[in-house]
Parts: C-alpha cells; sequence; structure tokens
C-alpha cells in the first residue's frame, strides 16, 4: 500500500467485490487482510486512513455513503464493468468530444471494410 | 491599409475556401505528411490572421495610414480625444466584427482547453482505478475489456499507453510492438495539441469549409506520421496485419456499430483505408527540396499578411 492512489484501487477493488454496503472498518479489516494474504508488510491501517480515502472517491463521484445508519456505510456507486464501459464510450467515439482520449490505435471501419480486411487477412 | 485590408480580404477568403478544398482533395500530403502539416497550420494561422487583419484594416482606415497610426486613433476615439465621427457607422462594424471574432476564437480556444483537461483528468481516475500497470512495459496500463483497443491520454510526465486485455490476446508481442511505437509516437509528437487546437478552430467556426477540412486532414495526417515511426522499427506486413486485426476486431464489437454513422467522426474510416493503402501500395516519399519548399511556401503564407499588417507601421 505504497500510495494514495494504490489505497484508492484497493477501496475500489473491495467495494465492487462487495455490492452490498460495508463500513469503514469492514473495509480496514479486508485492506488488511488482503496486505498480510499478499505477503505484503501488514503495517496496520488506521480507519481515519480508509476514511479519508473513501471521501476522496465520494468527491470523485465514485462511491457513495448510507448515512441512515451508524457507522456510515458506503457503497459503490457503479459496478466495475459500468465503469469500464463508460470508459471504453469514450475511446471509442461516442462520447460528445473525443478529444480528451487521443488517437486510438484505428477508427471504427464500416462492415464493408471490416470484409475486406478479414479477407486480406485470410481468414 | 485601404489596398490592405482588401488584400486580406481577398487572402482570407482563399485560404476559407477554395486554398483548403484543393488541398484536402491533393495526394501528395501521405508522401510528405510533415510538410503537409505545416501546411495545415500556416493555413490556419494566416486565414484567422487575415480574416481578423482584413476587417481591423478596414475598420482603421479613416484613422491613420497604417495600423499603429490607425490603432494609435482608435485609443484616442476611446478616450474620447477625437470624435467618434470621423470613424463611421461601416468602419465600427469592421472594428467591432474585428474584436468580436478575435473574443469569439481566443474563448472558443481556452474553453475547449479546459473542457478537454477536465475530461481527461475524469477519465484517468477513473483509468486507475480500472487498470493495472503492464508488468514488462514502463507507461503502459492494461484494462480489462475484450474490446481489441489502444489508445493514449496525454498528460505530460504522466502520459500513458493503454491497451486491453482483447488486444494483448489478438495481436503477436512483434504486432504489439507495432501498435504500442505508434501510440507513443503520438504522445512524443504531441499529437493531442495539434488535436486541440484544429478541434477548437473547428468548433469556433464550423461554418466555415477550411475548419472541417483542416480537423479531417490533420487527424489523418497524425495517424500517417506514428505509422512512419513504427515503421522505422517493424516491418510493413507486421503493421499492416496489427491494422487490418485491430480494424476487423472492432468492428465486430456492439460498440463499435452502436456508434453507427450518425455520429460525425473525425477518425472516419476514410483514415483507416487510406492508411492500409498508403502501406499496401506505398508511393515513394517526395524528394526533399520538393518538401523543403512546401515548407517554405507554408512560412510565406503566414510571413506575408503578417508583413503587411506590422511592416508599414514600422517603416513609418
Amino acid at each position: 500500500m505504497a500510495t494514495l492512489g494504490d489505497l484508492e484501487r484497493a477501496v475500489m477493488d473491495l467495494l465492487w467485490e462487495h455490492p452490498e454496503a460495508i463500513t469503514a472498518n469492514t473495509l480496514r479489516d479486508l485492506l488488511s487482510q488482503r496486505t498480510s494474504d499478499a505477503g505484503l508488510d501488514s503495517r496496520p491501517l488506521a480507519v481515519t486512513t480508509v476514511l479519508t480515502v473513501l471521501s476522496r472517491l465520494e468527491k470523485k463521484g465514485l462511491v457513495e455513503r448510507e448515512r441512515s445508519s451508524r457507522p456510515h456505510r458506503y457503497r459503490s456507486v457503479t459496478s466495475r464493468a459500468e465503469h469500464t464501459a463508460e470508459l471504453m464510450l469514450e475511446v471509442l467515439g461516442s462520447a460528445p468530444d473525443r478529444e480528451a482520449v487521443l488517437a486510438r490505435f484505428i477508427g471504427t471501419v464500416s462492415d464493408g471494410e471490416a470484409d475486406t480486411l478479414r479477407k486480406l487477412l485470410g481468414r | 491599409m485601404f489596398w490592405t485590408s482588401w488584400f486580406l480580404a481577398v487572402l482570407a477568403i482563399a485560404l476559407a475556401w477554395p486554398v483548403p478544398v484543393f488541398l484536402s482533395r491533393a495526394h501528395w500530403p501521405a508522401r510528405a505528411p510533415f510538410a503537409a502539416m505545416v501546411l495545415w497550420q500556416s493555413i490556419a494561422l494566416a486565414g484567422g490572421l487575415s480574416m481578423i487583419g482584413a476587417m481591423l484594416c478596414y475598420g482603421l482606415v479613416p484613422l491613420g495610414e497604417n495600423l499603429s497610426a490607425g490603432l494609435h486613433g482608435l485609443l484616442e476615439v476611446v478616450v474620447g480625444e477625437e470624435s467618434l465621427d470621423t470613424l463611421g457607422l461601416s468602419h465600427v462594424f469592421a472594428l467591432s466584427a474585428a474584436s468580436l471574432l478575435t473574443a469569439h476564437l481566443l474563448f472558443t480556444l481556452s474553453l475547449s482547453y479546459f473542457r478537454i483537461n477536465r475530461q481527461r483528468r475524469r477519465h484517468r481516475e477513473l483509468l486507475l482505478l480500472l487498470s493495472s500497470p503492464s508488468s514488462e512495459r514502463p507507461g503502459t496500463l492494461v484494462i480489462n475489456h475484450e474490446a481489441p483497443v489502444a489508445y493514449c491520454l496525454p498528460g505530460g510526465s504522466r502520459s500513458v499507453t493503454v491497451l486491453s486485455d482483447g488486444l494483448m490476446t489478438l495481436l503477436s508481442p512483434e504486432e504489439l510492438r507495432a501498435v504500442l511505437l505508434h501510440e507513443q509516437t503520438h504522445l512524443a509528437q504531441r499529437h493531442h495539441l495539434l488535436l486541440w487546437a484544429f478541434a477548437a478552430w473547428r468548433s469556433a467556426l464550423p461554418w466555415l469549409p477550411t475548419s472541417k477540412l483542416a480537423q479531417r486532414a490533420v487527424s489523418s495526417l497524425i495517424e500517417i506520421m506514428a505509422d512512419d515511426v513504427a515503421l522505422r522499427s517493424v516491418s510493413k506486413s507486421t503493421l499492416v496485419t496489427a491494422i487490418a486485426l485491430v480494424a476487423s476486431g472492432s468492428a465486430q464489437l456492439p460498440a463499435a456499430s452502436l456508434v453507427g454513422s450518425d455520429v460525425e467522426k473525425i477518425d472516419t474510416p476514410a483514415t483507416t483505408s487510406a492508411r492500409l493503402g498508403r502501406l499496401l501500395t506505398p508511393a515513394p516519399s517526395m524528394s526533399a527540396a520538393r518538401q523543403a519548399l512546401i515548407i517554405t511556401l507554408a512560412v510565406l503564407l503566414l510571413a506575408v499578411p503578417t508583413a503587411l499588417l506590422l511592416v508599414p507601421g514600422i517603416l513609418a
């Protein structure tokens, strides 16, 4: 768990694996378990650190908080697959402004062209 | 000054319509992509400069012999030392149009800069959570998706190339290297800046033929330039196979057909077939002398309106 970015990724991974909302405490336990399983240095992670990461992710609109219970429970806003699909749509060019993601290796080709290409490849 | 404004107006019209139409139909740009890129940039800059310059000069005709005298006169009108009546309605109109156009261009440019940056930041945030860094290739992320996709996300020292699982299973290591070299060229040659400038220009003046043609040409030229760099290290057949495999692979995707033809994309199919055609039936690249001539022409194209605007004021 070197950087905040790594932590964010680990937290999101766990939230995506647990569709039901979980508390920061549970998350901390799961994270420590994961690091010790991986044989990494298992410095105990503070719950406050997990809470910091969660609030950053919440600001980014990736995590939502259930405030009805105490302590608060957290869950991911959408699934991993949906987020990937969102990214891929941006890349594949249906997003209104495609300039943000630059120069995909190949653009979308028409069906006819795809046929020609397959013939070219001999498959 | 009056004749300067007419000359600039003629230049502006030529650069707005016949010149770009002519250039977009020419075949030589694929044989001299760098020279063509310089020429398109010069057309865009000279076009904007002569458009604004023509209106500005016409507007300032009653106020001075040359641009600096005219601007000095305008300042006197603005601070109230000279009456506005010296200008006359048509000149006031031309001056307003010139300043509005300048403001519009600058505003669109900065607006699209911020919009693209915001979108990139968001994309990067998600990407870093969803992808894993490639163990053997620095600066490369692998994202879990079946579509064969490769792209790069510019951002200074944090620029990354992104490959999908689908692409890595589809291509051989050598073909993958071709793809990576292609993408890394986009980043190394800062192609995103060109795309940004020409996209902003198009959204500022969408009705202008040149802005649309230029954007298309530029997005096709950067692909050609990236292909050329990749070809220095991989064989032509490897690159062709990689392009064909990725293109036919992505055509089978639901997402690709969903994107469909209703969205007018700058990355048109024509680009893909042009790239392949160029690789399969190669034309010899243009002689260095001719390329130098085109670049000289491009420089002159920008230098002439600049000189017309500035030199009379300096000489006077």
